[in-house]
Formats: structure tokens, C-alpha cells, sequence
């Protein structure tokens, strides 16, 4: 079976894997909050320059997250389109002056003052792609219940993402093994068909999927609740590890980039560094 | 005498959903350290039996009660699930199903973790429980990783963190091949040795169970309590064979060949048999008068042939290896070798599910590389192990005429073939039924009967008998054996010991993805090297054959199949 694994864990020796899921988590929940918030080109700058730098730590290679990042890519392009498209003076609006460089057709002129919107908006993107990837190519499965048990959420909620982590790939492998079944009785998913049958035929395999899958609930569960889980309001964690030293300074870290992110972006009152006035 | 650990007193229980009681007015007690076995065809109640001393019922499973359960000393279902976790740790018969954790340390910390004990605790309780069952160096593996064998490990050491009473062994040998069943059966026994603990093992496969002591067997039939007593005691009784459990094949051999089984033949191993020379000689000369009778069976014409078959997800690890053989029309052939040997790859290959690196395989003489999925499932059908994995439509009829539907075949037409086949797997007089108002054996047939439609000429079947009970398995496999008659060529993935010897004359077993032999079954049993090397295990007619003197342990074997065959499964 073709093993595509979109993104998942890598396992790698690097100072971002020895952070504790719990580091990342709140790294990653600080940083993506910081880069929402601002539109502020100098702290932007900073801020992507840091995220490349942690992405080069993690000894996560582009390679590795190849079709995650393109998919990024492709996402970035089709919003930066779709916002010229719909609001080609966005940014002479926000930043109150119209340097037109050059018209295209109609209503669509190119302005200086959209470009640097454009620039902010990728940036703001680009800022938090490698935070997002890290944090997933970079924290073991094991540890993601966990850690979000110690930021607060019920482990109940934290397990059953750590249960999708652990059945995913065996349902993978069932839909593999009934798709190929299924096919030799003349069901075809490849694009020969006309929608309409192609619908009809995946019911063919989903149905038997969705049958097995619900079998496979009722055992684990039972399991589940046989070694005693739900018991109490509480538990511990076997692969939970340690806070250490470098914990601790990744989320000053992290404390420190979202204060001074957020008191140079509300300093003078906006969101929005301008120069052009 | 110290008071029962676990004890059903004139208890019954019926499931909500369903209009009569499952079991009824049954009294057992089991003893603390005690071993016991309960056997029984599937829809006796020994799952139920089960379910009710873990807690699934009431608490999973509710429904209406009668009598009294006591699990040490309290009533069951007074407290809750986890109460009762402290005392009865189970062992489901799912060995992926129950692996919660990502990795085999976490999954056997799951329960200490539920009870909030410490990491450091946790971790050194793991440590040891994973020695016990020397599952210590794979603490790190998840678990794709992990053989069946392993995985049932995994759970052992799973459900002792807790330190319980008694041990519940649901099926334990259902999903494993014979050699991984042996170990299990070992490593349970060393465990009850170890830990004192009540050991309970609900199961159907006797002599397999029987390799190692156990000090009472409760038979079960339809929700009631049968027999409970002695290993020895119900070996010379008559009881088994009554209630649809196969007795240990060593003493079917005796008893055709004459020999009283009794308590003094010491009937409970077959490594420890008392024979007298009298008894030998009874053997000795039922395998002379009988051993003329063997007749080889003769080639048809070939039908499918595989050349140097080569396979392997990535180049760097084949996992099938120049692999030939060739298959004759009329035949009924075993695929066997241990889970992950490349039995199933190879089914894959040959309906062309897979692409394979190298090698061919040939249909009549006619290279099928260029053939699509399609066109191969016209002459090749394959039937998935479980028939809730292939079964998409509600009504028996729609089932079975679907591959019908999808080749644009005039309606007519469908009519006559959907109805000839249905009266050829003997469903006809259900066509207008829902599937889901059949047995488990009778939507096997459905699925068999789904594939027969299209008319192919081999049928290849991964473990068509896989987790049933003898009275379920003699209805496939005969219905199987009569489609053979009927002139369908038969190949069979199978771990079944039993069936490969009883079912088909021919063997081809596998190991690590190469083919090892391709020979008789008889032959496949009776060769030690070979059934070590393939994860297999001698049969007991192999042992009770050299105890007797008999120079052939392969004829033997045949003779005692063949006369099995013209007796019938009731001897």
C-alpha cells in the first residue's frame, strides 16, 4: 500500500523535539495569536526571520513537508487573488494615500499602498506556517493528549486525539483492502464514471467501511472502559516528560514575542504600520 | 476451603435487545489461583458468561437479570466497571481492537494511568509487568510494528499493572496462527504460575487450549451449564462432540481404532498418553488394514500459473520473492505460513490488486499482466476474510447481483444467473431476505455467492473460517467441498491447521515471503523442519503415530483423514 503520510511526526535529535508537547503547544498557541493580531511590518519581519530560524533548529528539512508547504503556497495565492479581486483599494483605504503604479482594466489598478497589503498578509502567513508544521512534524503522538491535558482540556477530549492518531492507519488499511474487493466486483472509483454513479459506487464502499469501523468502536471502547478509563476526573500520563531548562526558556520566549508584539502593534492606537504618511 | 472468587448463583441473563434469555440458571464457582476453561460453540452464552464477570453487563450491555453474581464477594452489579477492574482483568479476543496506545508502553500503562498513579510508579510497574511477558524490548513499538503474538503480550501485561484476581481470556486464540497460539497458551499458564491469580479462558479451539493443564473445563450449550469437571472427565465422556466441540484429534484416532479411552490412558496430552502394547497394536493394525486405501489424486489441466513472482512495497523489502507454482483445475489448494508471510500479498498479486516487480502469472496458458481488476475478477473471485467487509446492500438479492448490475448485463439475464447461483450456495429460499437477518456462516455464503455470479473459475478465500467454532466451520468448509465438486477450483489463505489436513489434499506454505514447499498437507505436518520454519505446528496424530510405532506418520495422517471423511463429522 502507498504510504503518503501528509505530515506526521518526524522523528529527529533536535532542540525543538526536546520541548515538551506542552512548550509547543503554548508556543504555538502565543505565536499564532501574535501574528493574527499584527499588521505591523517591522514586528512581522522580525517575526519570520525567528520562525526561520527555529525551522532551521528543528532539522526538519523542506523536503519532509514538501507537499504541506505547497498546499500552503497554493493557499497564499488563491487568498491574495481573491482579495485583489474583490478589494483592489484595500489598501488605500487603510493606509489613507494612492500611489498608483500601473491599471490593468477597469477598477483594477495596481497601488502602491495594496502591494504592501498584499506583502503584509503573505508575511503574516509565512510567520506561522513553520510554527504550525513544527509544532505537528515536531511533538510525538504520544505526547499531544498530554499536553493538552496540561493546558487545561479534558484528557477525554485529549485522548480521543490521541485515539484518531492510533486508528487512523487502520482504517486506512481497511478502506485499502474493501476498495480493492469492492472493485473486483466491477465497482469503479477511477474517473470513468459519471458523478451521480461515482457516488452510488463509494457508498458501495463506505457502507461496509463505516460497518466495521463502528465494530471496531464498540471494542475499543469496551477496552477502554475495562482498563478503567473515565474513572476519574484526572489522570497521568505515561509519556508526559519533565518540564526542563529549555522549557522554560521557550515560553519566555514565547511571553516575550507576544508582549512586544502586542504593545509595538497597539502603541500608536492600529493595527497597521503605515509609511506612507 | 476458602470462599469462590467468582460465583453465579441460579443467575440468568437476558439482553435487552433480544426476546429470550442467554443464559439460564447457571451456578458456577471459581476458586482464587483456580484455571478453568469454558468451552462452547459460539451463541452458547460463554462470551456472555464472560461479559457478566468483567462488568460489559450490565454496564456495556444491560439487560434483565435473574439470580445472583458475586466477584469477590460483592455483587457484580452493584458497583461500577471500574470496581470490578481491580479484581477481573480481561483479555479481549481483538488483539488490534484492544491496543489503545500509540506505542506498547503506553498501552500497557493505560490503566495505571486511569488510576492516577504517579509516572515514576507507573514506569517502573510497566518495566516489570513487560519482563514477565518478555515483551520489555519493544517498549518503544507501535503497534503495525508487532506480531499477533506480541500484541496479545501487550495486552497481558495491559490488564496485570493492576495486580487482579482473575485473569478473563476472551477467545485468546482466535486471530493467532499455531505456533503464536502454542506460545499464548504457554505464557498464560506461566502467568497463572507466577501470579497466583484465577485464570479463566473462554474458548472453542480444546486441544489447543489443552497444551497446557488446566484443572476444570464447564462446557456451555444454548445458555446452560453442561458438564463441569475434570479434564479426564469429559475427555471419556461423550459430551463434547454432543455440544458441537471437537474432542483432541489423537483421540479420535484411538477411538476408531478401537481403543477405549478411559482414565487410566491418562487422556489429557497427548505426550503423556498410557498406552499399553495392546492399545498399540490396535493402532498399528487399523493403519495397516486402512493405509491401501490412500489414492493420490490425479492433475487436471493447469489452470493458473505464477512465475518468479516478485513483490515489495518499496524495492529494498520484498515482500514476496520468487514465488511459482501452478494451480490444476478441480484442485483445493491451502495457502499457509504464519501472519505476514506474503499469503495475503500473494492473493493480491493474482487478482490483481497489486502490481507485481517481476515474474508472471498465467491464466489457461495467457499472461494476465495487461488484464485489468475487472477483467480478472471474471475468472479469478476474491472473498475478504470477514463478510461484513465486502456486504454493501441491504437485501440479499441486490448483494448478489450487483457485479451484474455494474457490467451492464440485460436484465433478464440477471434474473437467471442470480437465481441459479443462489440455488447453487442454497440461499434461494431467502432471496427476498434482508442480509442482516442472516447467520454469520449464511453471509459468508452471501459474499461466496456475490463473487460465484460473475462465473469465475478459481475462487481464493482469506480465512474463510477464521474465529468459528467446529458446527459453523463444518458448514463452510462442506459447502466449500461441494462447490469443488461442482468443478470451482479452490485456493484457501488459511492458519487452520486442521482444515488445510482435512480440506485439501495440496499445501503451499509460506515464510518471510518466499514459498518454502508445495506438497501434501499430510506431508506439510509430518515434516518438523518444515513446520517449524513456517510458524506451524505438528499435529497430535503426528506424536500418538511415533508413540505406536508407526513408521509413516504422513500415511497415517491420510488414512485418518480419509476414513474421518467416509464417516462423516459425526464418527
Amino acid at each position: 500500500m502507498a504510504n503518503i503520510a501528509i505530515l506526521s511526526y518526524l522523528k529527529r535529535d533536535s532542540l525543538v523535539h526536546e520541548l515538551t508537547g506542552t512548550t509547543k503547544l503554548i508556543f504555538f498557541i502565543a505565536w499564532s495569536v501574535a501574528t493574527m493580531v499584527t499588521y505591523d511590518t517591522r514586528v512581522l519581519v522580525v517575526l519570520l526571520f525567528l520562525s526561520i530560524v527555529i525551522f532551521k533548529i528543528s532539522k526538519v528539512r523542506l523536503y519532509d513537508i514538501r507537499i504541506v508547504l505547497g498546499l500552503a503556497v497554493i493557499f497564499v495565492v488563491l487568498n491574495n487573488l481573491f482579495v485583489y479581486l474583490f478589494a483592489p483599494e484595500y489598501g488605500v483605504e487603510l493606509y489613507e494615500s494612492r500611489t498608483v503604479l500601473f491599471t490593468i482594466a477597469g477598477p483594477y489598478t495596481v497601488t502602491l499602498q495594496q502591494l504592501f497589503y498584499h506583502l503584509n498578509m503573505t508575511m503574516k502567513v509565512a510567520c506561522v506556517v513553520p510554527v504550525a508544521l513544527l509544532f505537528i512534524a515536531c511533538t510525538d503522538p504520544s505526547e499531544f493528549a498530554a499536553s493538552l491535558a496540561s493546558i487545561g482540556v479534558s484528557y477525554r477530549i485529549g485522548y480521543s486525539v490521541s485515539l484518531a492518531l492510533r486508528y487512523i492507519p487502520d482504517v486506512q488499511r481497511e478502506y485499502h483492502n474493501i476498495s480493492q474487493a469492492q472493485q473486483a466486483r466491477g465497482i469503479d472509483l477511477s474517473g470513468k464514471d459519471k458523478v451521480l454513479t461515482r457516488m452510488k459506487n463509494s457508498v458501495a464502499i463506505l457502507l461496509p467501511l463505516v460497518l466495521s469501523s463502528l465494530n471496531r468502536i464498540e471494542t475499543v471502547s469496551n477496552a477502554m472502559e475495562l482498563r478503567g478509563f473515565g474513572k476519574d476526573k484526572k489522570r497521568t500520563w505515561y509519556s508526559q516528560r519533565k518540564m526542563q531548562r529549555n522549557d522554560w526558556l521557550a515560553i519566555a520566549l514565547a511571553v516575550v514575542v507576544f508582549v512586544a508584539d502586542m504593545t509595538i502593534t497597539f502603541w500608536d492606537g492600529s493595527r497597521y504600520y503605515n509609511p506612507f504618511l | 476451603m476458602p470462599s469462590p472468587v467468582i460465583s453465579f448463583q441460579d443467575y440468568g441473563f437476558q439482553y435487552m435487545a433480544q426476546a429470550a434469555p442467554t443464559l439460564h440458571h447457571i451456578n458456577l464457582d471459581i476458586y482464587p489461583g483456580e484455571k478453568v476453561l469454558i468451552a462452547g460453540t459460539s451463541g452458547s452464552g460463554k462470551s456472555t458468561i464472560g461479559n457478566c464477570i468483567n462488568g460489559l453487563i450490565p454496564f456495556a450491555y444491560p439487560g434483565q437479570k435473574t439470580g445472583k453474581l458475586l466477584v469477590d464477594g460483592k455483587e457484580a452489579d452493584t458497583g461500577s466497571i471500574f470496581e470490578l477492574s481491580h479484581t477481573v482483568g480481561t483479555v479481549l479476543q481483538d488483539t488490534d481492537g484492544q491496543f489503545i496506545g500509540l506505542t506498547v508502553g503506553e498501552d500497557i500503562a493505560f490503566a495505571a494511568e486511569n488510576d492516577c498513579v504517579p509516572q515514576d510508579e507507573m514506569k517502573q510497574t510497566v518495566d516489570k509487568v513487560a519482563k514477565l511477558v518478555d515483551i520489555d524490548h519493544h517498549l518503544q513499538h507501535a503497534p503495525h510494528e508487532l506480531s499477533g503474538g506480541q500484541k496479545q503480550r501487550v495486552s497481558l501485561a495491559g490488564v496485570m499493572v493492576e495486580d487482579v484476581k482473575v485473569l478473563l481470556f476472551d477467545e485468546p486464540l482466535a486471530n493467532l496462527d499455531p505456533s503464536a497460539g502454542r506460545t499464548t497458551i504457554e505464557l498464560i499458564d506461566m502467568v497463572h504460575e507466577r501470579t497466583g491469580a484465577a485464570v479463566i479462558i473462554i474458548e472453542h479451539r480444546l486441544e489447543d487450549v489443552l497444551w497446557r493443564s488446566v484443572d476444570r473445563i464447564v462446557l456451555m450449550d444454548e445458555g446452560k451449564i453442561i458438564a463441569d469437571m475434570s479434564t479426564v472427565k469429559l475427555l471419556t465422556g461423550k459430551n463434547l462432540l454432543e455440544h458441537g466441540i471437537r474432542e483432541p484429534l489423537y483421540l479420535t484416532a484411538l477411538r476408531y481404532a478401537g481403543v477405549e479411552i478411559n482414565e487410566a490412558l491418562h487422556p489429557e496430552h497427548v505426550e503423556h498418553l498410557v498406552l499399553t502394547e495392546e492399545h498399540k497394536a490396535k493402532v498399528r493394525e487399523w493403519y495397516q488394514a486402512r493405509k491401501g486405501d490412500i489414492s493420490s489424486v490425479g492433475h487436471g489441466e493447469e489452470l493458473l500459473r505464477v512465475e518468479h513472482l516478485d513483490f515489495g512495497y518499496t524495492p529494498q523489502r520484498r515482500t514476496l520473492q520468487d514465488v511459482s507454482f501452478t494451480i490444476h483445475k478441480g484442485e483445493m489448494v491451502s495457502i499457509v505460513g504464519r501472519n505476514g508471510a506474503g499469503k495475503s500479498t500473494l492473493a493480491k498479486l493474482i487478482c490483481g490488486f497489486e502490481k507485481p516487480i517481476g515474474g508472471s502469472i498465467y491464466m489457461e496458458g495467457r499472461d494476465l499482466s495487461d488484464d485489468t481488476i475487472k477483467e480478472r475478477a471474471m475468472r479469478i473471485g476474491y472473498v475478504m476474510q470477514n463478510p461484513n467487509q465486502m456486504i454493501s446492500k441491504p437485501m440479499i438479492w441486490d448483494e448478489v447481483e450487483m457485479a451484474l448490475v455494474q457490467s451492464g448485463m440485460p436484465k433478464e439475464e440477471r434474473k437467471e444467473r442470480v437465481e441459479e447461483t443462489l440455488k447453487v450456495c442454497g440461499l434461494y429460499p431467502f432471496r427476498n431476505w434482508p442480509v442482516s437477518a442472516l447467520s454469520y456462516g449464511q453471509k459468508k455464503r452471501v459474499t461466496i455467492a456475490s463473487i460465484l455470479v460473475q462465473r469465475p473459475q478459481v475462487i481464493i478465500l482469506d480465512e474463510p473460517t477464521a474465529g468459528q467454532d467446529y458446527h459453523h466451520y463444518t458448514e463452510i468448509m462442506e459447502f466449500l467441498k461441494e462447490l469443488n465438486g461442482r468443478g470451482y477450483t479452490i485456493m484457501m489463505i488459511t492458519h487452520d491447521m486442521h482444515l488445510m489436513l482435512e480440506y485439501t489434499p495440496r499445501a503451499i506454505v509460506f515464510s518471510e515471503g518466499r514459498m518454502l514447499a508445495d506438497t501434501t498437507a499430510a506431508h506439510v505436518l509430518n515434516n518438523p523442519e518444515l513446520v517449524k520454519r513456517a510458524n506451524l505446528k505438528e499435529t497430535s496424530l503426528y506424536t500418538l503415530s511415533m508413540a505406536c510405532g508407526i513408521d509413516n506418520p504422513q500415511v497415517f495422517t491420510e488414512c485418518f483423514i480419509g476414513y474421518e471423511q467416509k464417516e462423516g463429522y459425526n464418527g
